[in-house]
């Protein structure tokens, strides 16, 4: 059952629905912070237009920087310009924006506490075609890491825009990571968002789901579908990777105490991670991590890739099944094998 | 008593030549407590920060935080000892806690952390990043309108980091004149030579090249320092770096041009040989004008 109060998209389990990528969340979303507060400016590293920096730039020419092919200097220059009291929003691609300049992030950005955003699109399985250089699986873990950043993972383009004005309202340094499909819109402008915050989008009693990014929909309509069999799931939009929301999420796995994680990211490092260290030290209960298995990416088209590396509704729904096995409060056997298990209970 | 900006601010070519033996001394007294840091470097510049802090800054100790205030970026944080001694010679804070340098809970970390200090404009240390930083501030001060200069001095190793070079292509590109790039030229760095380890020049050719006003300039003639750092104000469409040619441990004869100087403390009595040195000059005045 939907939760009602977050006035969801009245769409969310049809087929054929309007599609957004949520990078152009974000570049709607820096405009009207631009417009809001004078301080905010916005650089990129030769891909204005990828990451709907432009927009930006057609509005404010002068409060926006081209940089070429350059991050690092990239990252320097945003430190600075946060120095004096701007409030930059740095743009590119998720693998060179949080991976390829990771030292001057952590030194420039993260020690300093400038406060920067940085805005990292074509993240997960969404760059496709471009293959695995192109597409970042472990930026959640690298910037999750480093003390003083937010990270936040918006699942649709109003959630994207929404983050964006909140990580430009945020004081301190902000990862938001976009992805380049168009994917079908969950939220509304009516959904309320707040850094550090997760919510509950349906209430069930037998698994807690928890996911991040545009895969939520895949969660939802999986669910929906397990529902009617009388499998019932919390599923969690658990947007703001860093500070995790342990309150909603240790609420719900209280209740269920099955939990399934889901993204488009390594299993280690990222929400999975987040998620297994809280359950490790608070709740300690039967966890699958759905993501990519130490392994990198490759050419391919969105759906194909993640049906190959194992994030379709099929794989999804499987996961579910098999956590709802699983009874009682401990258990024991390889919970993270794609064969169901045999799962005892100690 | 801490000197004062209102003394010093125009101080005059022998008190800068003085306030520099101070700083070297504090220097020595500063690694000899840590038993670990950066000598060669930090008495290389100590001619630079004098003339800087006491001369060419706009910078008031007692409102460091001042909107309109010139801003200094150390991009090479291992020379962070002589930024201490300077600021605490400056009166930014009390000279007695230059003895807490790389001590736990200490304001003077080993490379220098903005926020940590009064004074420290920028967080440094991994070489490559502080030209960058400089840039960012100056491009905030062209948004804003505003007229105060960003300083930024950098070694010369660290030209081997990829970054400076991006940095430097655009601040050229961008015409950043409010910038004053000052580049440490000692020659050493830590594993040897500069040109053994990894030839820089010609170096004015390659920045002349990205669109630098390039003046190039004896780092311990305080005279020089000032006048190039005030013939940058005047640079129009360009930014302008300063390499300031230096003897790395310099005013310490043991120390002199020494590689294996780079990133090591005196002991006790290297110290006080290297303070009795300072103090007398080899038996000579401190300044001519004397």
């Amino acid at each position: 059952m939907l939760n009602q109060d977050l006035k969801l998209s009245p769409n969310i389990f049809d087929t054929d629905v309007e599609k957004v990528p949520t990078r152009f969340g974000y570049g709607d979303g820096v405009v009207l912070a631009g417009e809001k507060n004078s301080e905010i400016v916005v650089l990129t590293a030769d891909l204005a237009e990828s990451t709907h920096s432009h927009l930006f730039e057609k509005r404010f020419p002068d409060r926006f920087a081209e940089l070429g092919v350059a991050e690092q200097n990239m990252t320097g220059i945003a430190a600075g310009l946060a120095l004096s009291g701007k409030i930059p929003f740095m743009a590119s691609y998720s693998v060179f924006d949080a991976g390829l300049n990771w030292l001057q992030v952590r030194t420039s950005i993260c020690y300093t506490n400038a406060n920067v955003k940085i805005v990292g699109s074509h993240s997960g399985f969404s760059d496709g075609p471009d293959g695995a250089t192109h597409q970042a699986l472990e930026d959640i873990a690298l910037m999750r890491v480093l003390p003083n950043m937010t990270v936040i993972v918006p699942c649709d383009y109003e959630e994207a825009k929404k983050a964006t004005l909140a990580a430009a309202n945020h004081v301190g340094p902000v990862y938001l990571r976009l992805t380049r499909e168009a994917t079908p819109h969950i939220t509304t402008s009516h959904t309320p968002f707040e850094i550090g915050k997760a919510q509950v989008l349906m209430e069930g009693e037998h698994v807690t789901v928890i996911c991040c990014g545009p895969l939520l929909r895949s969660a939802l309509q999986v669910a929906n579908r397990l529902d009617a069999r009388g499998i019932r799931c919390d599923v969690i939009n658990c947007s703001t990777i860093k500070p995790l929301d342990s309150e909603t999420i240790l609420k719900s796995v209280s209740k269920t105490r099955k939990v399934i994680t889901i993204e488009e990211h390594q299993i280690s490092g990222g929400l999975g991670g987040a998620v297994a260290e809280l359950l490790t030290e608070k709740m300690p209960v039967p966890l699958r991590r759905m993501g990519a298995k130490d392994t990198f990416g490759e050419s391919g088209s969105y759906d194909e890739l993640l049906e190959k590396y194992g994030l379709g509704q099929k794989a999804i729904e499987l996961a579910i099944l098999e956590m709802n096995k699983i009874g009682g409060r401990f258990a024991t056997g390889d919970l993270s094998t794609d064969v169901p298990g045999e799962f005892k209970l100690v | 008593m801490p000197t004062t900006l209102m003394q010093h601010h125009n101080a005059n070519i022998p008190q800068l030549e003085e306030i520099a033996v101070k700083l070297r001394e504090s220097v020595i007294e500063m690694l000899l407590q840590a038993k670990s840091g950066h000598s060669a470097g930090s008495l290389g510049t100590a001619d630079i920060f004098a003339a800087l802090y006491f001369n060419v800054l706009h910078v008031d100790p007692k409102n460091p935080n001042d909107p309109d205030r010139d801003r200094f970026v150390l991009s090479n944080g291992h020379i962070c000892p002589i930024w201490y001694a300077t600021l605490a010679e400056a009166g930014f804070f009390e000279k007695s806690e230059l003895k807490t340098l790389r001590k736990i809970d200490s304001r003077l970390q080993g490379h220098p952390h903005y926020g940590s200090l009064p004074g420290i404009e920028n967080t440094s240390g991994p070489l490559g990043q502080g030209l960058s930083q400089a840039i960012g501030m100056a491009l905030a001060a062209q948004m804003n309108n505003s007229t105060y200069r960003i300083y930024c001095m950098t070694s010369d190793g660290e030209l081997d980091e990829g970054q400076t070079w991006e940095a430097a292509m655009y601040a050229g590109n961008r015409k950043l004149n409010n910038l004053t790039w000052i580049m440490d030229r000692n020659n050493i760095q830590i594993d040897g030579h500069t040109e053994d380890v990894m030839p820089l020049e010609p170096l004015r050719e390659k920045l002349e090249a990205f669109n630098w006003y390039v003046t190039e300039i004896d780092g311990h003639n305080i005279e020089e320092i000032i006048n190039a750092c005030n013939m940058s104000k005047a640079v129009s469409q360009r930014p302008s770096v300063i390499i300031a040619h230096t003897i790395p441990g310099k005013s310490v004869k043991f120390m002199e041009y020494k590689f294996e100087w780079h990133g090591k403390p005196p002991d006790k009595e290297q110290a006080r040989e290297a303070l009795k040195e300072l103090r007398t000059l080899e038996g000579q005045i401190r300044s001519e004008y004397d």
